[in-house]
């Protein structure tokens, strides 16, 4: 049916012409999603912004019962495994299937890790009664009201920032699947090196999340 | 056209490429999604447009008789909700360009085919819970979904209804992904970005919207549900929020998204005036780089839905500016398809009719949107039956007449035969006149200071809504004939053959229907967009 019949690879969908294509495509449309990303997660840093502007007292009381300490490791962590990431994308690239597979592997571990840290930091926040709703308390009561609106922009924020990284460990598993029964060669990589597009963009939205949330009014 | 010997259907076709259900829930042909599409903007439309007789049924009365305030209030929110978000903003896009960008740039499919089934199916799921919304006791914020009443106040079922549309967007942001991808990376060879047909760039122009800002109504929405379920202070000021900052973020979105339902529309006119006056598109490269203007001017001029919402006066002057600045590439679009007109020879088919009839609503609904954009008259006329006639000029004269325009025109591509002629004008006449005594007189009961949202009102008001109800009415009729001999010809049309228009464009150049792979080898492309023969040959079919 193509002229490019020679070069019909089995990854090849019908509809382009040949994998260099294919491979533009998925990367281009890749690209677009991670620009939807941003406006999504946009939306919430223009209300912190705004919000931050009006309460900068409350909002540096309420980050104050952050745990920065919870913070910075899980930022250790996050770049590590942007790290790792990058490595399963170049073992990717030349051929290395155990390598992948072992980057693979280290990225998903990284990626519980992080996730394991914020599930006790959230569980501190619960006892602490720093949950918005019903139940929320401050211990500052004339911050209290703004105060709320802090931990209620913490919590999508950082809310939606794990649903990232669930849905992320998730296409983790597809790679190291598709990297087990060698669908992954180093002809056809483009799966694992979007999946690293997306991966990095959860880490840095991780990067402007960290001093946004826990690094307020800390300095002097 | 006499036809001396009928013609037959292709052997093999998109349509006869299996016939069981699940050749069409699992397809990944992006013409049988744009089927599905349409049954179901179909369904969803005349939902919607049911909300809207009980609307005008109730006033055609000044004494708030049929419903009750708090059930009018269900009835304006969820025809709002069912029109804006399941009809209008995928109607075009999801449908027409679903199935013809492929054709129209000589590619076997849409980049990502099995992400164009999922968004339909993201599409339907979130139609679900809307309607579960619906028949569970309905929504009264308006489709606005306003805050602190949304997410504080109402006791109607926001939850589902807002989920359903936060679903839907993302059926949205998928197509205009797909859409972006498919014109950047699938092009035949030899076509490039100035010989791209003006359906197909006013069609990226939309996605860009769809894809930079539907994400912001959706972790808005997000918001709104968060608040309201968990107690989250976001928006609600007891709870330290700003209800304005809801107004920016939901207007950031949806001022936009009023592009998203157009810009498809003026693709679809630039196509039907090429077509039909045997002509290319008078100034090209304008009516293309106006798409984009509008798409990016879009996104800059929200705040003039919050003229009253107590903005500062610099904030309301600088958005004042420039929404007058969008009149600069809608005027280009009109001027220019205006000027192809002007001594071509217009061929009187039915999409034709519906062509001449968008540029005029358009028109109409352009100029008085200028109005709103002064902010003297806007202080004036906000919350009145003007802005609703205006945004009905708009949103229904524009995009429903570029809609069922652009569906009787790829008709027989589609189905391969054609509908009854006479018919379909007659409709298409009806639609005109039945819209125009629908909304027109609105602008004058709104400029006298009729408020909109309200069931009843003062009887001075009366003749000019029995009016607007009587031209409903009319409209109503007007829509469901051409359901009807649509739907018949599917069976009984006569088979035109690949170009019964005799138009240009590499859509007409394969069969009709098409074969599933589109064409039987991928056509290169030496030749501009609209390259009609200089000399006329009247129509050849």
């Amino acid at each position: 049916m193509l002229p490019e019949a020679a070069e019909h690879h089995p990854a090849l969908a019908h509809h382009f012409d040949n994998l260099a294509q294919q491979k533009e495509a998925a990367t281009l449309g890749m690209w677009v999603f991670l620009v939807t990303e941003v406006l999504f997660f946009g939306g919430l840093f223009a209300a912190y912004s705004i919000y931050r502007g009006w309460y900068p007292d409350a909002f540096a009381a309420a980050s104050h019962t952050l745990d920065i300490t919870f913070g910075t490791v899980n930022t250790a962590v996050l770049i590590t495994s942007s790290l790792t990431m990058a490595l399963a994308v170049h073992s990717a690239q030349t051929g290395e299937r155990r390598l992948l597979m072992l980057f693979l592997v280290a990225t998903m571990i990284l990626g519980a890790v992080f996730l394991g840290i914020k599930g006790v930091e959230y569980a501190h926040k619960f006892t602490e009664h720093h949950v918005p709703g019903a139940t929320f308390h401050f211990e500052e009561e004339a911050l209290s009201r703004h105060a709320q609106v802090f931990f209620s922009l913490y919590f999508v924020m950082t809310g939606l920032h794990a649903l990232h990284m669930i849905i992320g460990l998730g296409i983790m598993l597809w790679m190291l699947w598709w990297a087990w029964r060698g669908t992954i060669t180093s002809e056809y990589y483009s799966p694992v090196e979007i999946s690293g597009l997306y991966w990095h963009f959860v880490d840095i939205v991780w990067i402007f999340l960290f001093p946004l949330l826990y690094l307020i009014g800390r300095h002097g | 056209m006499p036809r001396t010997n009928p013609l037959l259907l292709p052997p093999r076709h998109y349509l006869n490429n299996g016939f069981g259900v699940r050749s069409w829930l699992l397809t990944r042909d992006h013409k049988r999604i744009a089927l599905l599409y349409l049954v179901g903007v179909t369904l969803f439309f005349f939902i919607g447009g049911a909300f809207a007789v009980m609307i005008r049924l109730e006033l055609a009365t000044p004494a708030g008789e049929l419903v009750t305030d708090d059930t009018y209030n269900k009835l304006f929110t969820l025809h709002g909700v069912m029109m804006v978000f399941f009809f209008l903003i995928p109607a075009i896009p999801a449908v027409l360009g679903n199935f013809l960008i492929p054709l129209m740039i000589g590619a076997k499919d849409l980049a990502f085919p099995k992400l164009n089934l999922a968004s339909w199916y993201i599409y339907m799921i979130g139609a679900t819970f809307t309607l579960y919304a619906v028949v569970t006791g309905g929504l009264d914020t308006g489709w606005t979904f306003y805050t602190p009443f949304s997410s504080a106040y109402s006791t109607t079922q926001v939850v589902p209804a807002a989920v359903g549309i936060f679903i839907t967007g993302f059926s949205s942001i998928l197509t205009g992904l797909n859409f972006i991808v498919t014109i950047h990376r699938m092009r035949a060879p030899g076509l490039t970005w100035f010989r791209l047909p003006l359906f197909v760039w006013s069609h990226y122009a939309a996605s860009l919207i769809m894809v930079l800002g539907t994400p912001v109504v959706a972790i808005t929405i997000l918001m709104v549900a968060a608040e309201r379920i968990f107690g989250f202070g976001l928006f609600d000021p007891n709870r330290g929020g700003d209800p304005v900052l809801f107004q920016h973020l939901f207007w950031f979105y949806s001022h936009p998204a009023v592009y998203i339902m157009i810009l498809p529309a003026m693709g679809v006119i630039s196509e039907l005036v090429a077509a039909f006056c045997r002509k290319q598109v008078f100034g090209y490269t304008f009516v293309a780089f106006a798409s984009l203007g509008i798409a990016v001017l879009g996104f800059l001029v929200w705040g003039h839905h919050m003229f009253v919402a107590g903005q500062s006066v610099y904030a309301a002057l600088i958005f004042s500016i420039l929404s007058f600045l969008v009149a600069i590439p809608s005027a280009i679009k009109v001027f220019n398809w205006t000027a192809t007109m002007y001594k071509g020879s217009i061929a009187w088919e039915t999409p034709m009719l519906y062509a001449i009839g968008f540029i005029g609503l358009f028109t109409i609904g352009g100029l008085t949107g200028l109005f709103l954009a002064a902010v003297g008259l806007d202080v004036h006329v906000t919350d009145t039956y003007f802005i609703v006639a205006h945004f009905h000029y708009i949103m229904v004269g524009g995009t429903i007449m570029g809609y069922l325009g652009g569906l009787h025109y790829w008709w027989p591509k589609i189905s391969g035969r054609t509908y009854n002629e006479l018919l379909a004008k007659v409709s298409a006449a009806i639609i005109f006149f039945g819209f125009n005594l629908t909304f027109f007189p609105q602008f004058i009961v709104g400029y006298l200071g009729m408020p909109r949202r309200y069931h009843a009102y003062p009887p001075e008001f009366q003749l000019l809504n029995v009016l607007s109800s009587a031209g409903a009415s009319i409209l109503g009729v007007g829509y469901l004939i051409p359901m009807i001999y649509l739907a018949w010809s599917l069976r009984y049309g006569r088979i035109v053959g690949s170009n019964p228009w005799g138009a240009v464009g590499l859509e007409w150049t394969t069969t009709s229907p098409p074969p599933t792979e589109n064409f039987a080898e991928t056509p290169v492309v030496t030749w501009d967009a609209y390259e009609y023969p200089t000399e006329v040959h009247g129509h050849v079919a």
